[in-house]
Formats: structure tokens, C-alpha cells, sequence
């Protein structure tokens, strides 16, 4: 089935008094001058989505003084990317029932794919904030979002439809891919990722340096698409 | 494949040596299975089949197009089958196609088919050839006419073309040389037809006689230079170099690939060492065609000795594309052909040093970055190692600093190329892809 | 209705490493052989170029080289009482599908078993008493020795142009290589790889120990190689990239890099790909295959005769076949009876990481860069204080540093946040991790059937899967580990983290995908689904070759026995069974 949740939110948070404040800032772009929701920026989020996700992953890598962060690096991007494609869709994996929950050795049991995770869970939590009396994920501060994503990684928060934990584990891990994956992808950005770590990118000869034990590697970075991470254009 | 005839040339050119002339009648006829023997492997020492067997089509049927400055000519199928290949030619028909580009009825053939080369060979070999064509499976297939605008539609001006560019006669040998050298002046200059892209062309597509063997362009390749310069041409191949690549398709100064890997896929792997040893010593005995060949002599490229110029702009490149250039190769290309150039003997060429990269023209090096390449498949190396294409990773000027630095480096010595130079091959590439 | 297709002499299904072999092997005998592969046809470039091929977010962690479990997959329990359910994405282990096989994407870490390895229940009881073998475990001899094997090792490995140092040449024991490897009769193909320096450090921290370290042998080509066929090879570069990846710059042996180019010129050997097979078919007497059913990407059935049907998939896949196609008597764990899914085994896997104030660049590595230990694999050492049976290497292996997958944090290091990127910034380029890599034996409990309940894409149940690891391999994982913590502190670490495998097997983090067993070789046609020569006992047409061949899994990696096991079965094909069609072993 197909979710609305973004619609189905703005209705109901237009129903109540308390929260009703807060509405507009998470629609309104300006909230989040870099982060401007255009037609057709996202290829599967609905602005309200990106916003989330883009926080989220500010707080699971931090701007802080090591340097550039997740949402720096382009991470939300390149979560919205995958889950417009054969990941978001669970385009490989094996979707038919029965379903059942299982033993944790048994793995994913889910009938939700990733793209559908993130839809219910992001709605779940904004509806989880607006009952509980909070101000959403993306408006609150760092402390609270912090403490609410701690909350989710540890199943503290119970959710209307989404598993917590299972949400977290995966947003968890498509944010480390995206600030580690080649930046073609959309995340990485000017490879903060990679050069936070100390990873040159896809170099293909290290027969020199190899046994130049204990030595720093000195290359410049580099990404599939060349040393600026892009496509370059043809000329 | 294993079942090698030895080419009969060898007898055919002692005699030549002998009497000057070539005199078939003096050739008794062998017995019809030598005779099909040999005609087989002088079938594959033309690279008949090049031309003649079209991808996916049946062996010799033609339909193969062969594109030329003046239009598409189409090969032709020259099985045995009466109506529409040759079956009703006469032996005598058969040779006046050869020998002078005229098939029967007076059709002047266009020489897109080599008959400016194949005019040389001995009757005997000619008939060799039409007795091992005639054993072949009919095939039923009409031959496609040639999409020419005129004036070119019109076979008579061939007469013309002939008249001017056109020397019929037999291959006459040359007393000052040895045997050797003639054998191999006959394969070179005859069936094999080197010149046909070896040899720079003129305006009406004619090779320059005077200029032959010094490089020629076609299809967005140029065929490398033959000559005994140093760095563009064989100057530093030795003969057993030139054998072994032409029988295996890689020595340890270069790899074939493109229109070349074909070549000796189809032809030049089955040729006896003795024919190829005589090709070597012609080849090797090409003027050079610079005046000062051996100014700033090059590094060879099989020395593992390192250049002391490595990372040294030359003085007529510009510092700061040379190290762009070497920024790109060392990120896209040494995971094969290694920092310094060197490649991996026996696997991936080396650049150092290399007669393709340094060749006047960098149509080559430039056609190979953008679409890749695949090395000779043959008896000897079946692999056909394969390179990638970089057209879709590398932007012009990319591929231009690329080339800059690949014919400066390590001792290297050409002339920079520029983007308009890749951007033209890119396009001619996409168009001849887009036909 | 299924279209009849011409007449074959020889099928495979699938067209990895033993089906690349094996076609060579009888396309030389003259033979008509179809290979039918369910995935695409690759080659090294375009499909592994070295413009495109170093992308870890597509390939290692979105899994583009391997199946689908949408089109098929098993389902997995730890324990009879447990419902199985199916293993919904690729998780603990990764089958390959398309041409190359799993030889596309595998590190090269090429080894061969031990002399006892092929005779483990009569060896163990011979050493230690019949007693000593726990009630359920259920191993059993291979019906072949380690000699019988031997000249099919070395073919395999002058095939793939392995890179080491022999330990033992004719008896003699060669130093630097491995003392405890069987009697070889020839060193390698090619000298060991250049080491990295977590190897240089492991080395001198082994021999402080008092171990004796060797480089691992890896198909990671240490100079160009021409190999048996005459296919060349590159040099490895070190670039990181090979489990999960495809190789290219050719110094991965792979069908691709080793067979192919000869054997797909051959007229008599054909390649359907995207072609499923989903059922071996049998003539009204079950004791004669006729043919397989494949069916194609668009769901169009086809059946294919053949003289001489091989089944060459992963090793889950030629159970799965044999069970939906009625070949040989399906395994009953609860009569302890039939043969076909008994025996399913693992390998058991902990590791150690060692966090060192030296850089080590990790991205720079080969996956067969090794050096490794073999004091505690096998029967290499007296287990009647230790109470367990089998063993495995400990081993520092850099295969890379690919950031996503490949980073190692100290223990107590925040899972996410400003602490995480410290962690992941202060260790990425400090970090070795030493390997153990345990055998499983095989138990009557561990064991494969047909689900009751799921169905592939095919509609045919789906393998279901019942395992779990038992005490004697977890005291046996422990063993290593503690052994490999030992060589740890000599390594002069900042921190040591050793992560022990504890607890039931699980479905869901990648362990290894050296699965064996379900069709189990042997010399009884009541234990083993296949005799000596990997023939079926019941189908004598049928020969079943992988790793599921094994009775029970060693403590090495499997693809250099399987290798071996394909030349065998060649060898026996051709010299045996080709003259005299029929079975190789009375019953």
C-alpha cells in the first residue's frame, strides 16, 4: 500500500490547538535556508521528509570541531536518492508472506520496504511529537534530538506503525554509506567523508607505496568521477 | 590450424631472383591439395576475409561495409555461387581482377578491394587463391551496390583514378637485395598490403608513394609509421620484435589492437616465421622518415632503468597540463600500465617509449582512451585483454592533457594535442557509432 | 508447455568456477556442453572495469554481483521446533550469481585441506576413541585421501596462478612457507605477494609467540602469469577491491581471467544465460536424467536434453535442485535417514581487532594479502585436553579498507555522533583485525529440506535451512580466538578488541559464504548423496560437484578443494566414465 502521510499530517496537525504553532515552520523554507525544498529537488521525500532526515543525520554525524558533518555532506540527498530506487523499493529482496515475526537470528521480517520505513516512521515519530506534546524532531534542539534519536536506537519510543529500532539501524546505516560512499551518489560531498578518515578514494596502484610501512599516502582524493567527485561535462 | 603450408612465395621468388620475370608456366602445377593448401594460407596472409565476411554473415559472402572518404563501398561475395558470387568467373577473369582492378564485363573495381597491392602477386598465387575460393560453401547472397554520390557512382572515373594513381605489374625483385628481403617486399608490398593504412593518402585516396610506410589515418585510427625512426616508427623494434607481434599481436614494446588486433587475429598469426622473419627484414630496412632521426634519441621502453626526466615538463609542454596530464594518468590509467609507464610485460604495453603514443598524429592514443581496445586475439595469447573506455570519465581537455603528458613523459618526446583535437575524434567516433 | 530444445551432450547448471572447468575439460573430449546460468553473462571489462568497479556502496553493500533472494532464496531456523522464515536480503552469506560465479567477486584466499581433513571420524577416532566424537555429530570420511587429490590441487592452482610459499615439497619442509600443509610435489606458480605491513607485523609478533608464520596463498597474481591454458594474467596492484568486486586488471584468477578466453571460443561448448534451471528431469525409471527444465527471464519454459546432466551451482542450489527433482532419498533427521541435505555445515569466524598508533593505510591490500598460522587448524595439534574436535587458521588479512564496511572502532567508541567520527577518524588508518577462521563438523540437527510454507519465483518451495553452531564449535572458536589474542598482544597494540562469536547462528551479519554439505561424498550409499567421484549413487548420469560435496567443512577456505574437485570429477569423466558410461562405484 501506498502511504500519504504527508498530507494526512498537515490535516491533523491543523486539528490541534498546541501543536498547530509549530506548523507552518515545517513547511516554511526559509526555516532551513540551505535545505529549500524545490519541485522536483527530491526524488522521493516530500519536503517535510527531507527536513527530518536532514536533521537526523546532522546529529548522527555532527558538524562539530573534527570538521563537516553528515548533512554537510550531502547525506540526506543521498538517502533520498536510494530510496527512489531499487533499494527504496526492496527491489531484490524477498517480499511475499506469509509474514511473521521472528528470531532476531532470522533477520528482516518486515513487510515494509526501506522507502516505506521511512515514510511510517517519519510520520509515526512527528505523530509520536505531536502527542506527546513536543515540538517536531527538526525544530527542537540538538539535546532533545539527541536524546530522542538515543530513545529510537534503544526502543524507548514505541511507535504507531514503524518498529523503532528497526528504523533507527537503518537510518543509522544508509547514513554512514552516504558519508562514505563515492559521492556520485550524492552524499560525501567534496569527500568530507572519506577525508576525515584518511581514505584516498578508488585509487588502482598501490604497488610503490605498499610497503612503505608506516607512511602517510600522499595522493590527492579522488572519486570515480575524477578528483572533484562530479561528472564532468563534456566540452 | 595447426597444419601451417608453408607459402610458396619462396619458391616463386628465387626463381624471380633467378630470371627477373615471373614466369607461372615455369611453376608446374602441384598437386590440387598443395595447391589448396596454399591457396588457404595466402587467403588468410590477404586478410581476405576482413572484407568479405561480414560480422555474423557466412565466410566470404560479402555485404561488409567499408567506409571511404567518397562514400560506402560494400565487399562483395566471392564464394563459388554463379549468380551471385563468383562461380562463373574463368581463372583468367579471376586474375584480371587482381592483377588490374577490372572485373569481367570491364567493371572497374574500386580499390577500396587492394588491387594497387595485389597487382604484384605471381599468377601461380593468384591461381592458388581462386582454387582454394572455389572450394568454399556457396553462399546465395546479393551483392549490395555502393552508396557513392557522383561523380564517384560512376565506375569510369576509376579509369582516370587508375591512369593517375594505378601501376599494374608484378612484383619485381631487386637484385641488390637478398632473397629475403624480396620475400618480404612481396608480402609487404603485395598480399599484405601494409600500405593500403601504413601509407599516408592523397586527396583521391592514393598512397604517396613517396611518403610510404610513413603513417596513414583512417577511420579515426592512424596506422603507425613503418619507418626506422626512433620514436615514431620501428627504429627501435628489432626483427624478432616485428615477428613476434605480428605472430602473437604483443612483443614487449607494444600490443595490437583496433583495426590492427583484426589484422593479426585474421592474418599475420598464421604466417610462417620464415615469411614473417622476411617481412621484419624489409620493414627494418624502411628509410627513416625524418632527416635527423637520431636527434634526441628516446629511452627505450623495455629498460626497467627509470628516466631521469620522469616528472619534468619538456620544455615545448606546458608545465602546468603536464602535471594535470600525469594527475590523470596516475588516477585512471596506472592501475594497468603502472606509474612509470612501463606496463606489465607480456599483459599491458608499456607507454614508455611507445611508437603509438609518440606517432605524429595522436589519432590513435586519443581513439583508444575514449572507446578502449581489445589486444590481438591468436593462438599464442588468447586472452584479448581489454582496456576500458574513458570516453564517458575523461571531458576533452582531459583527454588532451592526458595525451600531452603520455607523449612527454618518461623520456617521450611529440607534440601537445588539444581538446578541439579530441573534441574532433570524439565526434567522428559518435557519428561513425550513430550510422 | 515446455519447448524441446536439440540434444546436448553435456549440461551445466550454473557457470561459475567448477562449470568453467569442467567445460574446458570436456569440450577437449569432443563433447557438446550447454552451461545454463541464471544470472548475466560478465567479463572484465565492461563489467569490472577499473573505471567503474571500485564502488563499494553499489557492489559490497547493495550487492549487485550476487542473486536476488526476490527470485529465489531459502528460508532459515536455528533448531527443528522453530518455524523457518525466509531470508528476506542477503545477510550471512552472499551466493553469486551470474558467469564467473562466485569466482568473480571472491578475495583468492586459495588453499588446500589437510591430509586429515579427508579422514575425520576414522582419523579422530584412531587419535582419540570413538568416544571422543559427541552424540549427533554426524562427520564422516570424504571416500578420497588428500593424495588422491593432489595432482588436481596443483591443476587448479596452475590454473589460477597462486601466489605463496610451499611449506612442504615432497616431504621436505621448505622454510617460510606453511610446515603443517600436506606434501605438495611442486611449489606455486607464482612467489607470495609483497606484504603490507599489518602482515610484517603479525610475522614478527607470530614468531615472538613461537608460531610460524607463512603468506597465505592468494589468487592475487604476484607477477603476470600465462597459466595452464595459456591465458595471461596481470600483476595485482594492491587495490583493495576484490571481495565483492569483480577484478580489472586481470590479477584475480576468475573463470574470466582463466578459462574463458578459450573456452568461449570453442564451437562445441555453448552459454545460455538468464536461463534458471528448475528441475532435473528424470525417464520413468528415476535412475536416468533426461534433461533439465530451465526457465527464462520472461517465464518461457524450456527443456533441454542432455546425456550427462552436472550440476555446477552453489552449493545450496544443487541440493535445492536434487530435492525438487526427486535425485536421490531426501535427508530425514528425525529417522536419520536419506542422504540428500544431510550433512549442511559452516564455518565458525571471530576476529580480533588491534589498534596500533602506526598508520597502516588499510585501503591499500589484496583479498588474498595474508599471513597467517596453521599451529591450531585441523588436527595440526593434540585436541584430547581441549575436548573438541577440528580447528582453523588465525590469520591478519588485508583485504582493504573500504570505509563503508571496512572500519574497525575500539570497543567502547560511540556508535554515532561527535564521539563516533573521533573514533572513526583516530582508528580508520590504525586498525589490522586477525581472522579465525573455524571448521564446522556436521550434526544430525544441521541439516536441509524443502519448506513447507514459501515458494521462489518459480513457484517451488523454497531450501529451507535448519542450523545452529554447537558447543563444540563454539569451544573450538574460542580456542582460536584466545590464540589470536595472544598474537594480538605481541603486535605492541594501543587497544585490543576481540569480538568472539557467541551465541546461535544468525541469518543476519555477513560471516562467510563457505556453506558445504547436502550432498556429502562417500563411500556408503546410505550417508552420502554422491560416491567418490561426485556421481550420483541413485542417477549415475548425474554428478554433483561443490562444496556441497563435503561431509563436513575444515578450517580453510573451501574454493581451492572444489577447484580440485572439479578436476577430479573431469578426470574421472574422461578417463572413466565417457569409455564406460554407467556408475564409477557399485553401490
Amino acid at each position: 500500500m501506498r502511504f500519504l502521510p504527508a498530507r494526512r499530517r498537515v490535516l491533523k496537525a491543523a486539528l490541534l490547538p498546541p501543536a498547530a504553532a509549530v506548523v507552518p515552520l515545517r513547511f516554511v523554507a526559509d526555516a532551513h535556508a540551505d535545505s529549500v525544498a524545490k519541485p522536483g529537488q527530491f526524488s522521493y521525500f516530500m519536503p517535510v521528509e527531507f527536513t527530518f532526515v536532514e536533521a537526523a543525520v546532522a546529529r548522527l554525524i555532527p558538524n562539530d570541531e573534527l570538521g563537516p558533518g553528515a548533512k554537510e555532506a550531502g547525506v540526506a540527498t543521498f538517502i533520498d536518492h536510494q530510496l527512489s530506487g531499487p533499494y527504496g523499493r526492496a527491489e531484490t529482496w524477498y517480499m511475499q508472506g506469509p509474514w511473521k515475526q521472528g528470531t532476531k537470528e532470522q533477520g528482516y521480517q518486515l513487510k515494509l520496504t526501506p522507502a516505506q520505513l521511512y515514510r511510517t516512521a517519519i510520520a509515526d515519530i512527528d505523530d509520536w511529537c505531536s502527542k506527546n506534546g513536543k515540538r517536531a524532531f527538526a525544530e527542537t534542539d540538538t539535546n532533545a534530538q539527541d536524546q530522542m534519536l538515543h530513545d529510537l536506537e534503544n526502543g524507548r519510543i514505541t511507535l504507531a506503525r514503524a518498529p523503532a529500532k528497526d528504523f533507527f539501524q537503518m537510518l543509522l546505516q544508509n547514513t554512514v554509506e552516504g558519508f562514505l560512499a563515492d559521492p556520485m551518489y550524492g552524499g560525501n560531498r567534496d569527500f568530507i567523508g572519506w577525508k576525515m578518515i584518511g581514505f584516498p578514494g578508488p585509487r588502482y596502484n598501490y604497488v610503490a607505496e605498499i610497503d612503505q610501512y608506516g607512511k602517510h599516502y600522499t595522493m590527492p582524493t579522488i572519486g570515480l568521477l575524477g578528483r572533484d567527485g562530479k561528472r564532468t561535462k563534456e566540452s | 590450424m595447426n597444419t601451417r603450408t608453408r607459402i610458396s612465395i619462396a619458391v616463386g621468388i628465387a626463381l624471380v631472383a633467378g630470371s627477373m620475370t615471373i614466369a607461372p608456366t615455369l611453376l608446374a602445377r602441384e598437386s590440387s591439395h598443395a595447391e589448396l593448401a596454399r591457396g588457404e594460407y595466402l587467403v588468410k596472409a590477404g586478410d581476405c576475409a576482413a572484407c568479405h565476411t561480414n560480422e555474423d554473415g557466412q565466410p566470404f559472402a560479402g555485404g561488409f561495409p567499408v567506409p571511404t572518404p567518397f562514400g560506402t563501398i560494400y565487399s562483395t561475395n566471392i564464394t563459388p555461387d554463379p549468380e551471385t558470387g563468383i562461380g562463373h568467373w574463368t581463372s583468367d577473369d579471376f586474375y584480371k581482377a587482381m592483377h588490374s582492378g577490372i572485373a569481367p564485363g570491364g567493371r572497374h573495381l574500386y580499390p577500396a578491394f587492394p588491387y594497387p597491392w595485389y597487382t604484384k602477386l605471381s599468377r601461380n598465387d593468384v591461381d592458388a587463391i581462386r582454387a582454394y575460393l572455389a572450394t568454399l560453401k556457396p553462399v546465395h547472397q546479393a551483392n549490395k551496390p555502393p552508396e557513392m554520390p557522383w561523380p564517384f557512382s560512376d565506375r569510369a572515373v576509376m579509369a582516370g583514378w587508375n591512369a593517375l594513381y594505378f601501376k599494374e605489374g608484378t612484383f619485381q625483385s631487386n637484385p641488390q637485395k637478398s632473397a629475403q628481403w624480396n620475400l618480404g617486399a612481396y608480402l609487404v608490398e603485395g598480399l599484405g598490403h601494409c600500405g593500403a593504412c601504413h601509407s599516408p593518402k592523397n586527396f583521391a585516396g592514393a598512397p604517396e608513394h613517396d611518403k610510404a610506410y610513413h603513417g596513414g589515418y583512417g577511420e579515426n585510427w592512424y596506422a603507425t609509421s613503418l619507418a626506422s625512426d626512433l620514436r615514431d616508427g620501428l627504429g627501435q623494434w628489432s626483427e624478432q620484435d616485428i615477428v613476434q607481434y605480428l605472430k602473437t599481436g604483443a612483443n614487449k614494446r607494444a600490443a595490437a589492437f583496433g583495426a590492427m588486433a583484426e589484422v593479426v587475429h585474421d592474418s599475420t598469426q598464421y604466417l610462417d616465421d620464415d615469411d614473417l622473419h622476411a617481412i621484419a627484414v624489409y620493414l627494418k630496412d624502411l628509410p627513416a622518415k625524418s632527416t635527423t632521426p637520431n636527434a634526441n634519441p628516446p629511452v627505450d621502453g623495455t629498460t626497467t632503468e627509470r628516466a631521469t626526466t620522469t616528472n619534468a615538463a619538456p620544455a615545448n609542454v606546458n608545465g602546468d597540463r603536464f602535471a594535470r596530464g600525469r594527475g590523470h594518468y596516475l588516477d585512471q590509467c596506472a592501475g594497468c600500465h603502472m606509474d612509470n609507464g612501463e606496463g606489465i610485460a607480456g599483459v599491458f604495453p608499456p607507454l614508455k617509449g611507445n611508437n603509438v603514443v609518440q606517432a605524429s598524429d595522436p589519432e590513435t592514443v586519443v581513439h583508444i582512451i575514449l572507446t578502449g581496445a581489445k589486444t590481438a586475439v591468436t593462438d599464442k595469447n588468447p586472452t584479448g585483454l581489454a582496456m576500458p573506455a574513458f570516453d564517458w570519465k575523461l571531458d576533452n581537455q582531459q583527454v588532451a592533457d592526458l595525451v600531452t603528458y603520455l607523449r612527454n613523459a618518461w623520456g617521450n618526446r611529440a607534440g601537445a594535442v588539444d581538446a578541439s583535437k579530441v573534441a574532433d575524434t570524439r565526434r567522428t567516433i559518435v557519428a561513425a557509432r550513430t550510422k | 508447455m515446455a519447448t524441446r530444445l536439440p540434444h546436448v551432450d553435456v549440461v551445466l547448471v550454473g557457470f561459475g568456477w567448477t562449470a568453467s572447468i569442467l567445460a574446458q575439460e570436456l569440450t577437449d573430449e569432443g563433447l557438446n556442453v550447454l552451461a545454463i546460468e541464471r544470472g548475466s553473462f560478465r567479463d572484465t571489462v565492461p563489467d569490472f572495469a577499473t573505471t567503474q568497479i571500485q564502488d563499494e556502496l553499489r557492489y559490497a553493500v547493495r550487492n549487485e554481483l550476487f542473486e536476488e533472494p526476490e527470485r529465489e532464496t531459502l528460508t532459515f531456523r536455528n533448531s527443528m521446533d522453530q518455524t523457518a522464515l525466509p531470508m528476506r536480503h542477503l545477510g550471512s552469506f552472499k551466493p553469486a550469481a551470474g558467469a564467473g560465479g562466485a569466482g568473480v567477486h571472491w578475495n583468492g584466499q586459495n588453499w588446500r585441506f589437510l591430509p586429515t581433513d579427508f579422514v575425520t571420524r576414522s582419523h579422530t577416532e584412531q587419535r582419540y576413541g570413538k568416544n571422543f566424537i559427541p552424540a549427533g555429530m554426524t562427520i564422516q570420511d570424504w571416500g578420497i585421501t588428500y593424495d588422491d587429490l593432489e595432482p588436481f590441487y596443483d591443476r587448479f592452482e596452475y590454473l589460477c596462478g597462486i601466489s605463496g610459499q610451499a611449506g612442504n615439497v615432497n616431504g621436505e619442509i621448505q622454510a617460510g612457507g606453511n610446515p603443517f600443509e600436506g606434501p605438495r610435489k611442486r611449489g606455486f606458480p607464482l612467489p607470495p605477494l609483497k606484504r603490507s605491513y599489518g602482515t610484517v607485523l603479525f610475522d614478527k609478533a607470530a614468531k615472538e609467540v613461537g608460531y610460524k608464520p607463512f603468506p597465505c596463498p592468494a589468487a592475487n597474481t604476484s607477477e603476470a602469469y600465462k597459466n595452464i591454458y595459456g591465458v595471461q594474467m596481470g600483476q595485482c596492484t594492491f587495490c583493495g577491491f576484490c571481495e565483492w568486486f569483480g577484478c580489472g586488471n586481470y590479477s584475480k584468477s576468475s573463470p574470466q581471467t582463466t578459462v574463458f578466453p578459450v573456452l568461449l571460443k570453442k564451437d562445441n561448448f555453448k552459454l545460455r544465460t538468464h536461463a534458471s534451471v528448475t528441475k532435473v528431469l528424470l525417464d520413468n525409471t528415476g535412475k536416468r536424467a533426461t534433461g533439465v527444465v530451465y526457465v527464462d527471464l520472461q517465464g518461457r519454459e524450456y527443456e533441454q536434453p542432455a546425456d550427462l546432466v552436472i550440476l555446477t551451482a552453489f552449493a545450496q542450489h544443487n541440493v535445492h535442485l536434487m530435492l525438487l527433482s526427486g535425485i536421490g532419498k531426501p535427508y530425514d533427521p528425525v529417522k536419520n535417514e536419506g542422504v540428500v541435505g544431510r550433512n549442511y555445515a559452516y564455518q565458525i569466524t571471530s576476529s580480533v581487532d588491534v589498534f596500533l598508533n602506526d598508520v597502516v593505510n588499510p585501503f591499500m591490500g589484496a583479498g588474498a594479502l595474508g599471513q597467517a598460522i596453521d599451529e591450531f587448524n585441523g588436527d595440526n595439534f593434540d585436541h584430547g585436553p581441549e575436548k573438541f574436535i577440528g580447528g582453523g587458521y588465525i590469520a591478519l588479512w588485508t583485504t582493504g579498507g573500504r570505509p563503508i564496511l571496512q572500519h574497525h572502532l575500539p570497543k567502547d567508541a560511540p556508535k554515532w555522533g561527535s564521539g563516533w567520527k573521533k573514533a572513526m577518524k583516530d582508528n580508520y588508518l590504525r586498525t589490522v583485525s586477525l581472522a579465525t577462521h573455524g571448521s564446522v563438523m556436521s550434526y544430525r540437527d544441521a541439516y536441509l529440506d524443502l519448506d513447507p510454507t514459501y515458494r521462489d519465483v518459480y513457484g517451488n518451495p523454497l531450501l529451507r535451512l535448519t542450523f545452529d553452531f554447537h558447543d563444540n564449535e563454539h569451544r573450538m572458536s574460542n580456542f582460536l580466538t584466545d590464540k589470536a589474542q595472544g598474537i594480538a598482544k605481541a603486535m605492541k597494540a594501543r587497544e585490543i578488541h576481540a569480538n568472539p562469536r557467541k551465541g546461535h547462528y544468525t541469518i543476519v551479519p555477513y560471516q562467510t559464504t563457505h556453506n558445504t554439505g547436502g550432498a556429502a561424498m562417500g563411500t556408503d550409499p546410505r550417508t552420502s548423496a554422491v560416491n567418490r567421484y561426485l556421481q550420483s549413487w541413485d542417477v549415475p548420469n548425474v554428478f554433483v560437484v561443490g562444496s556441497c560435496a563435503f561431509p563436513q567443512n575444515a578450517g580453510y577456505n573451501p574454493t581451492g578443494t572444489v577447484g580440485a574437485l572439479a578436476y577430479w570429477t573431469a578426470h574421472a569423466l574422461r578417463t572413466q566414465y565417457l569409455k564406460k558410461p554407467g556408475p564409477l562405484v557399485s553401490a
